[in-house]
């Protein structure tokens, strides 16, 4: 048994119902990361073994999309878009006032695990530019002087 | 057919067939790199992304890829215009700029592809000033070297390693300049399922993978006064040695190897090829042994430590069939730490053996701790055909010169059976030629099992021994053997003994032997030569050799005794994947 034991008997319910397994190795990673929250090592070799490609193979795939995550997020997910529509319009700034309030650079997680912060890339809102989302909650046309009440918003939540 | 124009020039080539093949048809040469088709093993890397091969195809505005653009009729081409030469050698420069410049003193120097390529192109500056990938060298392993810093991304490794070998240790991770080809979690490649075939090393075009140099521990024991050095040659090491010097490929060097080896120093210039034959002697037994106990059946050859480990990674549950006798070079240090240093006096901790190989593999086999005694390791220390050469060149030797010399006595009498250990379906030949004997026996029965013969990746063959049809399969490669092995565990297929060595072509096709710079038939060639070998030795089944006989009288008592076991068998354990 191990710390991911669970989550492994749940993704291996999800691979049971697959029809084939092949070509379905990125479907059976984000099922993995919606389940655990990230990528462990442990995980990625469990995938590997089930969907019979090589770990290199899995690994290879994790660290380019920058979608997967291979380590632990926070609590508190803080994701700034950065695509080019928010980032015109100033979400750079958003971006480094939060990695400032937070101690923490983009893509990187609180050490007492509460906050993840990072960039993302156009979530289709672009008319709400720039954009930051909290755990998927969507805020629109955001200034540096909102981060500090986003923070509140979330801090009740922590 | 269809009709092209290659620089002014008209030819008619397959339909399917790329600019880069059309070209080649007319002798027209069009620099590549990463660019990989080694059609006898089915490796193709064709995934065009060093634009090097870039040449101007009339009516297109950009240059076409020729290694990955396929031609159309009426297509024309031009190769060499100032346009195409400049993109080329543009290429080369951007690949320069994130590229060490330490060409004096890598491992690479005078094979390097990329180093060869910027001389044909003239490039005599870096007009491009970029940042320098800064990855770790791995040096984790007994056998293989990889420096991330030289690699410039052609992916020959990993098309080889994943589809010719299907080992998968390496994957493109991260991307952009980022990208990186790395293993599993980055971690160290003695820590993966890597079988230290050596082939990815065989097809890099760069010093990105290399082989541990053993050189300057060799060095060390030849000037060491307390030791005792003793060398023994692989029977493939032969037949290739030559071309690093110049000589025909496909040269016997026997003589002058032997003659180079002595004036290198060591004590005692033996055979592989002995050990070769002792190793038929237990294998042969074996395999009688369980064609009339019941199996377990099919028994697998164990000489190829690549495979070893590979069966342990990829085939754990069938851990019982291979054969449990350790690979020649193997066996060889065992009797030359007891039987031999018992007969010349010598305290076997003083003894130190060395295997030349063709093999990186070896090097990693030499340090496994089940092939040891107590106090040492059978065989100390392992180099490759190339470091030979590379020692022969710093001893300031005149290879081609000097005389032909005789291996030492005892362990230097060999047989045509254990030459041939060096190819494809050698070692299974081997086996069948003593089994064959003893079984009918009679020495004078089949010696020449061509049946088993050929470079085929997978070959299956019956042959009739003493009134019994054995089924028999070869595969060479990897991917070839696990096409075999997974026959065998789903019992798709009934198979008495199975041949596999992990390089395509088996040993003479091996990571340490000369660069064989994608040319196939440079591997045939090498193998027919230790056909030819075999021809002219006046003994040619192992149990004829007058020194095994010897030896089994005065020390290992019978093949398949306890002594024997002891000292020439082994045993495999499960790793994972």
């Amino acid at each position: 048994m191990s710390e991911f034991s669970p989550q492994i008997a749940e993704l291996d319910g999800f691979i049971d119902t697959l029809d084939s397994l092949e070509g379905k190795l990125i479907v059976v990673l984000h099922k993995a990361q919606n389940i655990v929250g990230w990528l462990p090592t442990e995980v990625q070799n469990h995938i590997a073994h089930r969907l019979r490609v090589p770990a290199s193979k899995v690994y290879g795939v994790v660290t380019f999309y920058s979608f997967f995550n291979t380590k632990p997020k926070g609590k508190n997910k803080i994701s700034v878009c950065l695509g080019t529509a928010c980032f015109v319009r100033g979400s750079g700034d958003i971006a480094d006032e939060f990695s400032k309030r937070l101690g923490i650079g983009v893509g990187e997680t609180s050490e007492d695990k509460l906050y993840s912060l990072d960039s993302i890339r156009c979530v289709g809102a672009c008319g709400l530019a720039p954009v930051v989302t909290v755990n998927g909650k969507v805020y629109g046309r955001v200034t540096v002087k909102d981060v500090d009440n986003i923070l509140k918003d979330v801090g009740g939540n922590a | 057919m269809i009709n092209v124009t290659i620089n002014n020039i008209n030819v008619a080539v397959e339909p399917g067939s790329t600019i880069l093949d059309a070209a080649k048809q007319v002798g027209i040469h069009i620099p590549t790199l990463c660019h990989l088709d080694l059609h006898d093993i089915s490796m193709v890397n064709k995934v065009g992304t060093c634009r090097v091969c870039m040449v101007e195809v009339a009516g297109r505005r950009a240059l076409a890829p020729s290694c990955s653009t396929a031609v159309t009729e009426g297509m024309v081409i031009h190769t060499n215009t100032q346009r195409a030469v400049r993109a080329r050698r543009t290429v080369v420069e951007l690949l320069l700029s994130n590229h060490p410049s330490d060409c004096l003193i890598c491992a690479k120097n005078r094979t390097c592809d990329l180093q060869t390529l910027a001389a044909d192109l003239g490039v005599r500056e870096i007009r491009y000033q970029g940042v320098h990938s800064k990855h770790p060298k791995d040096t984790s392993s007994y056998s293989l070297v990889r420096d991330p810093n030289k690699c410039i991304l052609c992916r020959r490794c990993e098309t080889m390693c994943n589809d010719v070998q299907t080992v998968g240790v390496y994957s493109a991770v991260n991307r952009g300049f980022e990208t990186v080809i790395s293993t599993a979690f980055d971690n160290p490649l003695l820590d993966t399922s890597c079988t230290f075939c050596g082939q990815c090393a065989s097809v890099c075009p760069t010093g990105a993978l290399t082989f541990v140099n053993d050189i300057p521990n060799v060095w060390g024991v030849l000037n060491d006064p307390d030791k005792f050095v003793i060398v023994q040659t692989a029977p493939a090491v032969r037949v290739a040695l030559g071309e690093e010097f110049g000589l025909p490929v496909g040269t016997r060097v026997t003589g002058k190897m032997v003659s180079a080896l002595r004036r290198l120093g060591f004590d005692k210039v033996m055979d592989t090829d002995f050990a070769a034959d002792l190793t038929i002697m237990e294998e042969a037994s074996e395999l009688i042994h369980r064609l009339q106990n019941g199996g377990p059946l099919p028994i697998l050859t164990s000489c190829c430590p690549a495979w070893v480990k590979f069966i342990e990674h990829q085939f754990p549950e069938l851990l019982e069939i291979p054969s449990t006798c350790k690979s020649p070079h193997e066996m060889f240090g065992a009797v030359a730490k007891t039987y031999l240093a018992e007969k010349l006096g010598i305290d076997p901790k003083k003894i130190v053996v060395v295997s030349v190989m063709p093999c990186l593999a070896k090097k990693y086999e030499a340090n496994r701790s089940e092939l040891s005694e107590k106090e040492y390791q059978n065989v100390d220390y392992v180099i490759s055909t190339r470091e030979l050469a590379a020692m022969v060149r710093e001893a300031g030797l005149t290879f081609n010169e000097l005389p032909d010399e005789d291996f030492d006595s005892p362990f230097g009498e060999s047989t045509g059976a254990s030459v041939i250990f060096g190819t494809t379906g050698g070692v299974i030949e081997a086996a069948v030629r003593t089994a064959n004997a003893w079984l009918t026996k009679s020495d004078s029965g089949k010696v020449d099992f061509e049946e088993l013969r050929g470079m085929k990746g997978v070959r299956v063959a019956t042959v009739e021994v003493a009134g019994t049809k054995l089924n028999i399969a070869i595969a060479n490669g990897l991917g070839n053997a696990r096409k075999l092995l997974e026959d065998v565990r789903d019992k798709k297929a009934e198979y008495h003994a199975i041949e596999i060595m992990a390089c395509p072509g088996g040993c003479v096709g091996g990571g340490g032997q000369p660069t064989h710079h994608n040319d196939y038939s440079i591997i045939k060639r090498r193998a027919n030569a230790l056909f030819e070998e075999d021809r002219e030795k006046p003994i040619r089944m192992s149990h004829l050799n007058p020194d095994i006989q010897r030896l089994y009288d005065e020390f290992l008592d019978a093949p398949y005794s306890e002594k024997a076991h002891h000292l020439l068998h082994t045993t495999y354990s499960k790793r994972e994947l």
